[in-house]
């Protein structure tokens, strides 16, 4: 009889994964996937939108899966991404035709169409709320029936896109320059990685897959003081907006032949930002500079933070981190930091092996140990 | 819900792309080919580039195996392989001369590699030159350029600070006189191997989103000095505790109870192979 390879690693694997369906089912109750859709909107459109896959379904299940951790909820999701062939590209989604669920600008108290509140925890108390403990699907029920009477109706999903953008009424007062419309046909990072100086529509792609918290803090970088001025919102909208995709055996030239396949919930922060302009003759003048931020679902402080970092990527100053693009871009990405984070956690005793070595040979007056003086093997497995 | 995968996972087209990236990188030795790599089943840093190119090329025929760490049962070996099997259902083996196909992480396998033989190596970083030059769009330059200075100057301080180079595994190589390529963390000891191999050697940075190869019969040069030559690590008067192999890349383990260090060779199937054909000669001599 031979010798047999020692099958540890398989074993270890088997009882490890059954460990962590110990963990999500040992109090002898299952998440139903239907109420995970029901009442984690707010982690559902923070998966979403990192994962840059619009399935709320999908979602749900990939958080039951991965017991409320967004990092394996994302990486679920993008997995099953991969595995997905690109059957077609949308048109252009056109924000002014969002039907709009909530509105608000800081920039102008009044705005034409006016400022709407909508569904925001921005003004709720953050007092835990007790009686939710015993919340029941009958309590809802009757809650609703009760707001319907109040309303007259059962509210509609956003209002008729007719809101004129806070954005128009500034280049109206000449207070900002029209940009241009860029129509060069978008990249898209998922099926031709980045390149350096990456496109805008590389910057936006990125900055929208992003992981919710880095986002957030280098932006908060940026206007504490690694870069820009205070930025204001000039409007953050939260609605549905449709999407159309071309007739696949049509020319692909008229939008009216286009098919319209669903509406997609997002959120969109055009920030402004006062720069400077240069004059005739020298001088300079002020004017607003525009920000962009558009996140699958309502994320709203990730949509305010990409609009900030997206204008300071166009400033490009590489003296601060969060102009560099690199650097911003090459590291908010969930799957990737999250990735590299837990691969330290594989051996690398093939490598710490070789640095072993690299170690002693510097230490001259140190020789190779004999089998009998493993002290220093001790000391640097420390 | 049920969802069947597709074999090999990826749909045919992400396989078409990613062939494609791996034949420029064959193409053109030791550069570094970008593409759109996918995110995977099992996370970024933990193979997801090997993985890639493995699925992207593995056939009804063929036969996988997966090292990592020079261990075919190393728990991350494991897992990759468990995920090949279920969405290809194809053959796998620990025997390196059995595979056609064989994923590593940080080892080119003791046991010769022959032709028609494919090794797929795991890179967590793909750039030779990120050690001095942080961006990607500088060093894509230098490499444009074949400006290595950089890459010198730092062995050369490495020699002034500390009397030897300390780059540990992933020593630089010379591609064909062309390009300096990163042999992804394998030790010093098996850089040679990687010249003039018979064998097509790929490798993947998923993460870095980049493929690059060194086909069958290429120069590799490590990086060095006239006065300094490049030097493996070294295992002098060391034998295999298991196999008694002399030569091979080691493990240094520690023994508990005795208090001393031993030695046991690095690549798994190789020891064994050499214990079976000991215990195999012993039992024709005793007959
Ligand atoms: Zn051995």
């Amino acid at each position: 009889m031979g010798y047999v390879a020692v099958k540890g690693g398989t074993l270890a694997i088997e009882e490890s994964l059954k460990r962590i369906k110990f963990e999500r089912t040992k109090q002898g109750k299952v998440l139903d996937v239907t109420r995970i859709e029901g009442g984690m909107r707010g982690l559902i459109d923070q998966i979403m939108s990192e994962s840059s896959l619009y399935d709320e379904t999908l979602a749900a299940l990939a958080i039951k899966q991965a017991e409320g951790s967004p990092e394996e909820a994302v990486f679920l999701l993008r997995a099953y991404r991969s595995t997905l062939p690109r059957k077609h590209y949308s048109r252009a989604v056109h924000t002014r035709e969002m039907r709009v669920e909530r509105r608000i600008s800081a920039s102008f108290k009044d705005i034409p169409g006016g400022q709407i509140l909508g569904a925001s925890v921005d003004y709720s108390h953050r007092l835990l709320d007790f009686d939710l403990m015993h919340e029941t699907d009958e309590d809802a029920a009757r809650w609703l029936e009760a707001f319907a009477g109040e309303l007259g109706s059962f509210p509609e999903a956003g209002r008729p896109p007719e809101l004129m953008k806070v954005m128009d009424y500034l280049i109206e007062q000449g207070l900002m320059i029209s940009p241009a419309d860029d129509n060069t046909e978008p990249d898209d990072v998922t099926r031709r990685s980045i390149t350096f100086p990456a496109s805008r529509s590389q910057k936006l792609q990125v900055l929208t897959r992003g992981q919710t918290g880095t986002v957030t803090s280098l932006a908060y970088a940026v206007i504490r003081g690694y870069g820009v001025s205070h930025p204001t919102v000039g409007e953050l909208r939260v609605g549905r907006v449709p999407v159309c995709i071309d007739d696949p055996l049509g020319s692909g030239e008229d939008a009216e032949d286009s098919y319209y396949i669903g509406e997609i919930k997002v959120t969109e922060a055009e920030m402004l930002m006062s720069a400077a302009v240069a004059k005739e003759q020298g001088g300079k003048e002020l004017s607003f500079e525009i920000g962009y931020g558009l996140c699958y679902g309502q994320n709203e402080t990730k949509a305010i933070a990409m609009g900030i970092l997206d204008h300071s990527l166009e400033q490009g100053d590489s003296r601060f981190p969060t102009q560099d693009q690199e650097f911003v871009l090459y590291h908010i990405d969930s799957v990737e930091s999250t990735g590299f984070m837990s691969h330290l956690k594989l051996p690398h005793y093939v490598t710490f092996q070789s640095k072993m070595n690299d170690v002693r040979k510097t230490k001259t007056t140190v020789t190779t140990p004999k089998a009998d003086e493993t002290e220093e093997v001790k000391e640097l497995c420390k | 819900m049920q969802i069947n995968y597709n074999f090999a996972f990826f749909d045919e087209s992400s396989k078409r792309e990613i062939r494609r990236a791996t034949l420029k990188a064959i193409a053109v030795p030791g550069y570094q080919v970008p593409f759109a790599s996918r995110e995977m089943p099992i996370a970024r840093g933990w193979g997801t580039g090997g993985l890639q190119l493995t699925l992207s090329l593995v056939g009804l025929d063929d036969i996988v195996k997966v090292i990592d760490q020079g261990s075919d049962e190393s728990v991350n070996a494991v897992s990759i392989k468990k995920l090949v099997q279920n969405t290809t259902d194809i053959r796998t083996t620990d025997e390196t001369a059995k595979a056609t196909l064989i994923q590593s992480r940080h080892r080119v396998p003791e046991i010769p590699l022959r032709a028609g033989q494919i090794l797929v190596l795991q890179v967590p970083m793909p750039e030779p030159l990120r050690m001095y030059e942080p961006r990607e769009a500088e060093t894509k330059k230098l490499h444009a350029e074949k400006e290595y200075s950089g890459a010198w100057l730092m062995l050369f301080e490495q020699i002034m600070n500390y009397g030897s180079m300390t780059t540990g595994a992933d020593h630089p190589v010379m591609v064909h006189d062309r390009y300096v390529m990163a042999p992804s963390p394998i030790p010093k000891f098996d850089n040679a191997k990687l010249n003039s191999s018979e064998a097509l050697i790929l490798l993947g940075a998923g993460r870095e989103k980049k493929i690059y190869a060194v086909p069958p019969y290429t120069k590799v040069v490590s990086l060095d000095f006239e006065d300094y030559p490049f030097e493996t690590e070294s295992f002098e008067d060391r034998s295999c505790r298991l196999c008694g192999s002399t030569g091979v890349f080691m493990d240094e383990l520690y023994d508990d109870a005795s208090g001393t260090a031993y030695f046991q060779c690095n690549d798994t199937s190789y020891c064994l192979e050499r214990m079976n054909e000991q215990s195999w000669r012993e039992g024709a001599e005793s007959r």
